[in-house]
């Protein structure tokens, strides 16, 4: 029998009255990897915020290491030793990599100088521990989502706890980052750390973990060990029922060109060209810092091409801005939806129409309310997002909701032509399929879809083509016919195959 | 949005959800026991009256604080359009006229501090105070740090009752601030703008991305900060029946205070014209009930720091609380 380092009883926490946790019972054993699994708002962050004093827990017991504890703040848990990675960022953009991890608990000497030199040195030590060849001095705002979700990851290892919870932190890594960090867990594993596994990618959950609890709307449904079950097992466990085919393809006629781009050329991309037609997917993968995230939004506006030439059925378009983006029918989909897809003080209304609130506008220039609660209402419906209402804040919705309001709003906009960043991050099995049912039936509908995804499953699973992007250019392209895993990664690490 | 919402489920959920209600309520209870004259119809009339100025000025910060901003200016604005006015109603020209060149030049300033802190990219504390000090200055010059009588032509009068008349008993200045609650309420929960004021004040960055010209919703906010001084200048002076080179000085401070009592977060996107004013009533009440209780100048301004700050920290407890 394992021992228990943190076990969690009867724990029941309400919102406002809102029942979430219901008799939720969790433990994590010394020395192994428990793996948290359930559907999108089942209740799995709110669980581990209880565990570290983000939120108090309405009734139930926590014991740590066999002693009842009560933390009331994160610190708190820190102390004792647990260390929490967010679903979500928490870093300061505008500090260094090195104080972000050392972030209030700088290496002080005499007189409370920080000892900068100890700080940098500490923090590049870390980083090379996670294979990033980043400078700390470097500003967090300035490298990709990626490379800020392992610095979270440093933050928590430099901490040295005894539990470390990881709440999706794959969402935004690449293949490889994302080995490494296994190699990382399995090494804390061996020296005798215990690690909290939250994802919604269940091949992880095989690769590293030992034992797996799951959750449904709040309620426990079982804990096992993890040579018990298959993947199917677990799926039906989350979510009640069996689920057939994870990618739905479907094939459509694909018609004239839609959305031409030739030569676009920034400070982030180099002579890039494509086409995307009628109906078409065309799934645009590559390493992070390949460019693609970057070659969206410069056709989005956010960013100037300097050279280049962007074509929408036919004829140039001029877009400045992302306001002449959607003006041509184009919208985007943030890969980094708390900082620029959602407003989190907004409720769901107020977040769905923000793109196409011209839309709603009545006779008086008045915001036709009850036209915008039907379409929301409709959304809630359609990509079945779990809130208490559709007045809750976005801030209260767990992020898969959140990833879900925000491709509402995108769709609102009633796009030609609609440019996806990283679609399903952090969304569940169940909604993922549902997501890709639904951006099927727009591409029946004739809309034409770019989805930069860092999941090649989901790449080979429903796009028509696939572009692969190296160091922010083109490094092939390849019909879906024809496309698997390894040419991908060819392509991707900047062989050019011909 | 945190919003007051009057569609609560029953009073004790109202209050709990507005805070600034039971300061004011508390408030009331307590002054209508230490003085008996409190609670008089004259004098919740000159309440209401003195609350008119400072509630239409902090009607266009709270604005601008919803987008994360502030205006500093609006003292000086009031200064240098209410200058305008008087001299222009004292040459004689028709007071209509008058009014919108006033509202008008209140406008542009608030149109240059909109400039200089979208286009100009400065901070909002800095631009306008700048402007505020080069306004003040400019008052001081055109001036010549002397009042300026609105009397000696035929309109005076009239111009006059702006801020002195009464229409069924109640001020003028009242109806005023009323209807300026009122649109101001409905721009920003029934018109596109002022859900984009909202939106800007959330999350700058998501308000871009979905398409919005975020620059052109700061020149709008700064621009009703500015109409809405020179408004309040028009008042002031048709009160005094003149203008007077120092007028509304310290004002923005007051304005402040009244929109973060009233509920509005200093950090924006969250905030409502209803808390305002019943921020804007509270400090009225207050420097009411000091004058009344006859306490000296310089304790009144310990008693309100005092009362500003209970407000604040009262609804501030409430929204941590998890
Ligand atoms: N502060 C809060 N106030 C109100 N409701 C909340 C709050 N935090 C979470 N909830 C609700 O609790 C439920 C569980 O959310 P939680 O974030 O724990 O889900 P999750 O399992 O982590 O989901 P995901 O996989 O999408 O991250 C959701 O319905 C959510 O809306
Ligand atoms: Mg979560």
């Amino acid at each position: 029998m394992e021992e228990k380092i943190v076990s969690m009883e009867n724990i029941i926490k309400e919102f406002s009255g809102v029942r979430v946790l219901d008799n939720v019972n969790f433990n994590i054993y010394k020395g192994k990897i428990m793996a948290l699994v359930g559907e999108n708002g089942a209740g799995k962050s709110t669980l581990m915020k209880i565990l570290t004093g983000v939120y108090l827990r309405t009734s139930g017991k926590v014991l740590f290491d066999g002693e009842p504890v009560d933390f009331n703040t994160t610190k708190e848990s820190q102390d004792k030793g647990i260390a929490f990675i967010h679903q979500e960022l928490n870093l300061v953009r505008d500090l260094s990599i090195g104080e972000n991890i050392f972030l209030g608990r700088e290496p002080v000497g005499p007189g409370g100088k920080i000892k900068w030199r100890k700080l940098f040195d500490d923090s590049r030590e870390w980083l090379t521990k996670l294979g990033l060849d980043e400078d700390p001095r470097e500003l967090v705002k300035n490298i990709s989502v990626g490379k800020q979700q392992m610095i979270e990851i440093a933050k928590a290892l430099s901490l040295d706890a005894q539990v470390i919870i990881m709440d999706e932190p794959t969402g935004a890594l690449t293949m490889s980052e994302t080995e490494r960090l296994f190699e990382v867990v399995k090494e804390l594993r061996e020296a005798g750390h215990s690690i909290v596994y939250i994802s919604h990618r269940l091949n992880e959950i095989f690769e590293i973990c030992d034992h797996v609890t799951v959750l449904r709307d709040g309620t426990l449904v079982g804990e096992e060990p993890i040579e018990k079950l298959d993947e199917d097992r677990i799926i039906e466990m989350m979510v009640g029922r069996k689920l057939s085919e994870q990618y739905p393809r479907v094939d459509t006629e694909i018609g004239e060109v839609v959305l031409e781009v030739k030569g676009l050329t920034n400070r982030f991309v180099e002579n890039v060209s494509f086409q995307l037609r009628k109906g078409e997917i065309l799934g645009v993968a590559g390493l992070v810092g390949a460019g693609r995230t970057e070659l969206a939004r410069t056709i989005y506006g956010v960013y100037q091409p300097e050279s280049g030439e962007i074509l929408v059925n036919g004829s140039p378009v001029s877009i400045k801005s992302p306001k002449d983006a959607l003006k041509n029918g184009i919208a985007y989909l943030s890969e980094d939806r708390k900082e620029n897809g959602i407003v989190l003080g907004m409720d769901l209304v107020e977040n769905v129409t923000l793109a196409s609130l011209g839309n709603y506008v009545g006779k008086i220039g008045n915001i036709d309310k009850s036209k915008e609660r039907e379409s929301t209402d409709r959304y809630i419906k359609s990509m079945s997002i779990k809130a208490a209402g559709r007045n809750q804040l976005l801030q209260f919705l767990s992020g898969g909701n959140q990833q879900k309001v925000a491709l509402a709003k995108n769709l609102d906009t009633n796009p030609g032509i609609l440019l996806l960043d990283e679609p399903t991050r952090g969304v569940d099995v169940g909604a993922k399929k549902e997501i890709y049912e639904l951006i099927n039936k727009y591409k029946q509908e004739g809309m034409s879809i770019l989805m930069v995804s860092s999941e090649i499953p989901e790449i080979l699973g429903i796009s028509d083509r696939v572009m692969i992007m190296h160091e922010g250019r083109v490094s092939g392209t390849i019909d879906i016919a024809e496309a698997d895993q390894e040419k991908i990664m060819t392509y991707a690490v900047g062989k050019e195959v011909s | 949005m945190g919003k007051f919402s009057l569609k609560g489920r029953n009073w004790k959920q109202f209050l709990s959800d507005n805070k600034p209600v039971v300061v004011l309520l508390i408030l009331i209870i307590t002054m209508s026991f230490l003085s008996d004259r409190f609670l008089t119809w004259s004098n919740i009339i000159t309440v209401l009256r003195q609350t008119s100025i400072n509630a239409v000025i902090a009607t266009g910060m709270t604005f601008a604080i919803l987008i994360g901003g502030i205006d500093l200016s609006v003292g000086s604005v009031l200064a240098i359009t209410g200058a305008i006015a008087a001299s222009l109603v004292a040459s004689g020209m028709n007071i209509i006229l008058v009014i919108i060149l006033t509202l008008l030049i209140g406008l542009v300033i608030g149109l240059l501090n909109g400039l200089l802190i979208s286009k100009g990219r400065l901070q909002p504390f800095i631009a306008t105070l700048g402007t505020m000090t080069l306004l003040r200055g400019l008052t001081l010059v055109y001036t010549q740090g002397r009042p300026i009588s609105i009397f000696g032509s035929d309109t005076s009068a009239i111009f006059s009752k702006i801020g002195t008349g009464y229409f069924l008993g109640i001020p003028i200045p009242v109806y005023i601030m009323l209807v300026v609650f009122f649109i101001s309420w409905y721009t920003l929960n029934h018109l596109k703008i002022g859900r984009y004021t909202y939106a800007l004040g959330s999350n700058e960055e998501a308000t871009m991305y979905s398409g919005i010209k975020t620059d052109n919703i700061k020149l709008f906010v700064y621009a009703v900060a500015g109409v809405l001084a020179a408004l309040a200048g028009i008042i002031v002076t048709a009160r005094l029946g003149s203008a007077q080179p120092t007028a509304g000085s310290g004002y923005e401070l007051d304005a402040i205070a009244a929109v973060v009592i009233g509920g509005t977060s200093m950090a924006g996107g969250i905030g409502t014209i209803f808390g305002t004013a019943i921020g804007a009533i509270i400090i009225g009440i207050l420097d009411n009930a000091l004058n009344m209780l006859q306490v000296s100048s310089y304790y009144q301004d310990v008693a309100k720091g005092v009362v500003i700050l209970i407000a604040v920290l009262l609804d501030r407890k409430q929204r941590k609380s998890r």
